[in-house]
């Protein structure tokens, strides 16, 4: 891949003008993707039961397929090449034997019975999520997803870590390109993980092909579904239901481990919830603000307000310049916390991001991308929840 | 006196677009159609390339996702109502007056006005793309409450599904009456031509399924914008209520689809083997059976919702029940080609085409009615693959069937044999190229409806994007034989298929006269 590039941008410097090394350099620039290309031919490999179990069920309803295949397109293909006029045949003039079609009628019949045995009991087995060893809830928002272990109390967000400049083709796809998150979910081996699922919006689908689930998250209802990982490993899904303009960018990750790593991993998050995430006393400066803003703001805004504020109107409004962005701070705010009364598509960030988080968005919008020069202290977003 | 007479009797008709905005004469109306149709159906293609082209690479090149998900949207919208079902509409026109051996619909007027609705229908579709905020992007399932999000595109999207189904259900009760009231004297229910018996049913599906798609969008219509909350949890709805009511009409739509393509491939086949229909009465109760058990499946399309899981049992059983009436209809058109004296003019390549692939959609819905496997392969690229085998290889290549097959009688001209072919021939391999390939995507989990993909994925979508560009060069040198055909084709023979046992051949000279059968032909011996 390295080498391509490289022939790729020795030819672009020296013939700039000509069409064929432009093609010429089309085609390279294609070649990366078709090498690191995979093929695929089938499932994705499982590491639980229920899964193998499915992929087994569905070999045996695809030599079913094959079997009545040969049969049928046999008899289709060897009436094409034989009884042809081209090779003189007559045309016979039967249209009708009750025999034989009886016969086609209860052979299917016999077939779809014996393929609806294995299919009840695996139904059946996969919907079964009693007797689970621990509870996640699942909340679909647009676009990301949020986590609860219930028992624990332990609660994140999961964000899509893939940047904006590899999606626009600026730098390089990473191996993981648009299946990576900042914060996974965490669950040990062998254990039986019951996910619920809802949603804040609209409905998302919480899908892991390697783990073999997938459950619709409807806003208002809450649904289950349930694992158990017999392998450790790093098992990607995404959201399948159409839930809007980011649809493909809401990843799930899931981390099988040892139970003694999640030990680890669950004392550490336990640790991190407690701690506060700021000084309440300290001032912030600018700077400091605007600096995690700008990483705030390119994991959460960028999406629809766009690079440097420009919004695509009239959906997703301008924040450079804009009314809002440039008015009041405490219009400015309550936008952000509590979302837009008038356009759906703004969502309330409050529940989602830190006190500090949103002081240093608001930092960024009104000192990066206008220049208003006002700044809100951490702690006064504190203030402003509490009322 | 005789020429006179004949002159001042067609005065009072108009002439130039005023004849086709006026008409009431079936073959006018069929036309009309069948053009509408073809225009939506290159519109709609152009929306697949868009997406196509979109995921030729991973990435974001092409477009924004907003513009992405109105172009899903769009294309399924287009293609299903704007192409597939008037061009079958457009078959009916033309040809049950004339295979029953009436000499027009039993309602001309009528006739008129479902026709005429579709080209305000069709801008209100397409115009919503200019709205601000752009049409909706929602996918053409139209899933409540993302519905609630969008901009007023949206709205316009759910008035063009009103009229368009006024359209159908209008069309839908002049087809019926036609068949029961106007046969020839000697035609028995029977004796009809398939074709005429698999609209009669498509009809009954239209007329008790379209109400029930035009009451899901109006409920959207009024949570949206008059504070109802239908689908809204928060106000005691359920956003699943919208899904049940959407596809308790999406399922039957399949069928409506699909079962009118049976009757023109039940046509054909027996034509170019030069042997009767086999199993005609058994191809009747199976096609019976087929709309009977569409309206008890629908929730198929949603194991993912939650549903009790008895409920999923019921409906994988009654799903599976669907293989049986399919099953015999496909060992019957076999049988009818057994032993017959076959000949492959393209309509036939194209009939036989529809039944290899049709076949292959027939085999990937028996995979995904197990409930299990359909969960793992429920909104990827193996469901895209599936429905595109059923309604690109199926309604299209059987409309295509159709085409070639009674475009002599229509136009008195034949098409040129040997580009009809190559016709056949690039479109078959360009669909499997596009469409094949989308099953291996779909196993390997890539999800429906996202513009862009992780990279394991590269491969497949290349080549997939590569087939879909040369099935839509394909379907343009589709309108080049067509306009060909009119301008310079050769005269057609007064019966080009020998094996054509209809009345449209049998008592009709080619091309057909403006009006026919104005005294009925008496079938009784």
């Amino acid at each position: 891949m390295m080498v391509f590039t490289s022939i790729q941008s020795t030819l672009g410097g020296s013939m700039k003008s000509s069409v064929g090394v432009r093609a010429f350099g089309i085609i390279m620039a294609l070649l990366p993707a078709v090498a690191m290309a995979e093929w695929n031919l089938s499932f994705t490999p499982v590491v639980t039961i229920l899964g193998e179990e499915i992929q087994a069920v569905h070999n045996l309803v695809m030599w079913i397929i094959v079997g009545i295949s040969i049969v049928v397109f046999g008899a289709m293909f060897w009436s094409i090449l034989k009884h042809r006029k081209s090779v003189g045949h007559k045309a016979a003039n039967f249209h009708e034997n009750t025999t034989i079609e009886i016969i086609w009628t209860v052979i299917p019949v016999v077939i779809l019975i014996a393929m609806a045995f294995p299919a009840t009991r695996l139904l059946l087995a996969t919907r079964d999520s009693t007797a689970s060893d621990m509870t996640i809830k699942a909340t679909g928002y647009q676009w990301r997803w949020g986590y609860e272990y219930i028992d624990e109390g332990v609660k994140f967000y999961s964000t899509l870590a893939t940047p904006r400049n590899q999606i626009d083709g600026v730098a390089e796809k990473g191996d993981t390109y648009l299946l990576e998150v900042d914060n996974p979910v965490v669950v040990p081996v062998g254990k039986k993980v019951r996910i619920l699922t809802t949603a804040n919006d609209v409905i998302h689908s919480w899908s892991v092909p390697g783990l073999a689930v997938k459950q619709d998250a409807i806003p208002g209802f809450i649904r289950d579904i349930a694992f158990k990982a017999e392998k450790v490993g790093t098992f990607r899904g995404q959201c399948t239901e159409l839930c809007g303009k980011e649809h493909g960018f809401m990843p799930i990750v899931v981390e099988v481990v040892s139970e003694e790593d999640y030990e680890v991993w669950m004392q550490a998050k336990l640790a991190e919830s407690g701690a506060p995430s700021f000084d309440p006393n300290k001032n912030f400066s600018v700077a400091e603000l605007v600096a995690t803003g700008e990483q705030v703001y390119n994991a959460n805004c960028v999406a629809c307000h766009q690079e440097g504020g420009l919004g695509m109107p009239p959906t997703f409004p301008a924040i450079k310049g804009g009314k809002i962005a440039t008015g009041s701070m405490d219009g400015h705010l309550d936008i952000i916390l509590n979302g837009s009364s008038k356009n759906p598509m703004m969502a309330a960030w409050g529940p989602i991001l830190s006190d500090y988080d949103i002081a240093a968005v608001i930092a960024y919008q009104r000192n990066e991308i206008n220049s208003n020069g006002d700044i809100i202290q951490p702690r006064e977003i504190s203030a402003a929840r509490a009322n | 006196m005789e020429a006179v007479h004949d002159h001042s009797h067609d005065h009072h008709v108009p002439t130039g677009i005023m004849r086709y905005v006026t008409t009431t004469n079936h073959k006018d109306i069929g036309s009309l159609y069948l053009w509408f149709s073809f225009m939506m159906f290159l519109v709609g293609g152009v929306m697949a390339l868009v997406i196509r082209a979109e995921l030729f690479q991973p990435g974001l090149q092409v477009v924004q996702p907003e513009f992405f998900n109105q172009m899903t949207t769009l294309h399924g919208l287009v293609m299903v109502f704007g192409a597939i079902m008037p061009a079958f509409v457009g078959f009916a026109n033309w040809q049950i007056p004339m295979m029953i051996g009436a000499p027009d619909m039993a309602f001309p007027r009528m006739n008129n006005w479902s026709f005429w609705l579709l080209p305000p229908a069709g801008m209100l579709l397409l115009g919503s793309l200019l709205a601000p905020g752009g049409a909706g992007g929602v996918g053409w399932t139209m899933y409540a409450p993302l519905t609630i999000q969008q901009g007023m595109g949206m709205d316009m999207m759910i008035f063009a599904i009103h009229i368009l189904g006024m359209s159908s259900i209008m069309g839908s009760i002049n087809i019926i009456t036609t068949i029961l009231n106007m046969r020839a004297p000697g035609m028995t229910m029977m004796k009809m031509p398939l074709f005429v018996w698999t609209w009669l049913i498509t009809a009954y599906l239209l007329v008790a399924s379209m109400p029930v798609l035009a009451g899901a969008v109006t409920m959207t219509l009024t949570d949206r914008h008059f504070g109802t909350h239908f689908f809204n949890a928060a106000g005691g709805g359920d956003p699943v209520l919208y899904q049940h009511i959407f596809w308790f009409f999406g399922h039957p739509e399949v069928y409506i689809i699909a079962i009118p393509a049976f009757g023109v491939i039940s046509e054909v086949i027996p034509t170019f083997s030069r042997k009767p229909l086999f199993g005609y009465p058994s191809m009747v109760y199976a096609t019976g059976s087929i709309a009977i058990l569409s309206f008890l499946v629908w929730a198929h399309h949603m194991y993912t919702v939650g549903m009790p899981v008895e409920a999923q049992l019921y409906y994988m059983f009654a799903t599976m029940l669907i293989a049986i009436p399919t099953g015999v209809k496909v060992f019957n058109w076999v049988a009818t080609m057994w032993k017959g004296s076959m000949s492959f003019e393209t309509p036939m390549l194209f009939a036989q085409g529809f039944l290899f692939l049709f076949t292959i959609g027939g085999f990937t819905g028996l995979v995904l009615a197990v409930t299990p496997i359909d969960i793992q392969l429920h909104d990827t690229y193996y469901v895209v693959a599936h429905f595109h085998y059923v309604m690109v290889a199926g309604a299209l290549f059987a409309a295509f069937a159709g085409v070639y097959y009674w475009l002599p009688k229509w136009i008195g001209k034949m098409y040129d044999e040997k580009l009809g072919k190559i016709h056949f021939w690039l479109s078959l391999t360009f669909f499997n190229i596009t469409f094949f390939v989308q099953h291996f995507l779909g196993l390997a989990g890539m999800p429906r409806r996202i513009p862009d993909y992780a990279l394991q994925f590269a491969d497949w979508n290349m080549v997939s994007s590569i087939g879909a560009f040369g099935f839509g060069l394909s379907q343009v040198f589709f309108l080049y034989i067509l306009l060909k055909a009119i301008r310079s084709g050769e005269k057609a023979p007064e019966k080009p298929w020998d094996g054509a046992t209809t009345l449209e051949w049998t008592h009709l000279p080619t091309p057909a006269p403006y009006h026919s059968f104005e005294t009925p032909p008496d079938l009784r011996n």
